[in-house]
């Protein structure tokens, strides 16, 4: 009674930590949250429906990433591509690019997939694979939904000249981050 | 004090509490009974919380007749399948099928393409059946009792109640594209979950 052993009442062990765990990988590497609110940048200033096209592609593009990953298919220059990413969508909403939906959906679907071969697989040990798994995405997620929240501004004036000057800002820190990946 | 005659008596009987083995009970004790326990499962076991939801969901965006058909269907096959799962009648199912289901119903809320009653209703037998003969394989063979199975499926009607009326009420579109996104968030887990089931690392 004083030292009671592990009572594993249904819930698997490391349920809570494997949530927390995914939530908190996307935020601690600023590469991928910059891109993450990228996307949803993008999406605002494209609006319907690429507004929600977008944030619908990558979370499904991502996992696929993660699911080659865990397979163990290797994918070359990972770290390159999820910088490129950062240097491109944020060249997309510095210039307000409007290329057609498919195109746009194609290429944040391209640089999804290594961002979910970096990030995705990296499950600590002992925690749960499931709820690592739903917290990383739910983090992405709302990554997404924040960028879109702030590109709501673009409906202003000003509000379009500051989103572009935060895609600019996301394109240089893209740059620094293929400066370190080379 | 402790008389001298049951003194090894209690020694022993401490000996014994602390060396207990580990309990990997499949279902939570509420204290109120293998029901109330059932109804607690489901709710703190996100592997079968999420499909449950995406049914919900799924059957919502098919509309009334799609969303009634789901309700009862759901929680039914849940129960069989638990009662066959618990009897051992079937279970031997393939690694990640799970997962597979999971992607199935998720892809499908992402997609929001319309599928006729019988299908949705199809579906969710087929969800059921899984899931509820899984339930009842782990309840046997922690030793639970078979009623457990009433609790869950209580809990599924419930929740399916709940959330395909929700989603059923919503009439504005950005409302209905949220749905769609929460759809591709669930397929994304179940890929992952796919993957982690494939590479032998869960």
């Amino acid at each position: 009674m004083l030292l009671p052993p592990p009572v594993w009442a249904h819930t698997q062990p490391g349920s809570v930590a494997g949530f927390l765990a995914g939530l908190l990988h996307p935020v601690s590497g600023l590469d991928h949250v910059l891109a993450m609110v990228a996307v949803g940048l993008w999406g605002a200033q494209l609006g319907a429906p690429a507004m929600w096209l977008l944030p619908v592609t990558f979370p499904l593009v991502m996992a696929f990433g993660g699911f080659l990953g865990l397979l163990g298919v290797p994918l070359p220059g990972v770290e390159l591509g999820i910088a490129a990413s950062a240097v491109l969508l944020g060249a997309m909403v510095a210039t307000e690019s409007r290329p057609p939906l498919w195109l746009a959906a194609l290429l944040v679907a391209f640089f999804a997939i290594f961002h979910g071969h970096a990030h995705g697989t990296e499950l600590p040990p002992g925690q749960s694979g499931l709820l690592y798994s739903a917290g990383f995405v739910v983090a992405t997620g709302t990554l997404h939904a924040i960028g879109i929240v702030i590109g709501l501004v673009h409906r202003f004036r000003i509000g379009r000249i500051v989103l572009q000057a935060a895609g600019a800002v996301v394109t240089l820190a893209g740059v620094i981050f293929l400066w370190r990946a080379l | 004090m402790i008389h001298r005659p049951a003194l090894p008596t209690a020694v022993a009987g401490t000996a014994l509490l602390l060396a207990s083995a580990s309990v990997q009970a499949h279902l939570a004790t509420t204290g109120l009974g293998p029901v109330y326990d059932g109804v607690a499962h489901l709710f703190v076991s996100f592997e079968d919380l999420l499909p449950a939801l995406a049914m919900a969901l799924l059957a919502g965006l098919n509309g009334p007749v799609a969303g009634r058909l789901a309700l009862f269907m759901l929680p039914l096959a849940w129960f069989g399948g638990g009662l066959a799962g618990f009897h051992g009648v079937a279970n031997g199912w393939p690694a990640g099928i799970t997962s597979v289901s999971l992607l199935l119903l998720g892809v499908l809320v992402a997609a929001d393409r319309r599928l006729r009653p019988p299908v949705v209703a199809a579906l969710a037998a087929a969800l059921g059946l899984v899931h509820g003969d899984l339930n009842g394989a782990a309840l046997a063979a922690a030793g639970g009792e078979v009623s457990g199975l009433a609790g869950i499926a209580a809990a599924v009607f419930v929740l399916v109640a709940l959330g395909s009326a929700l989603v059923l009420m919503l009439h504005l579109r950005w409302a209905r594209h949220v749905v769609r996104v929460a759809g591709s968030w669930v397929a994304a887990v179940a890929l992952l979950l796919l993957g982690w089931t494939l590479s032998g690392r869960i």
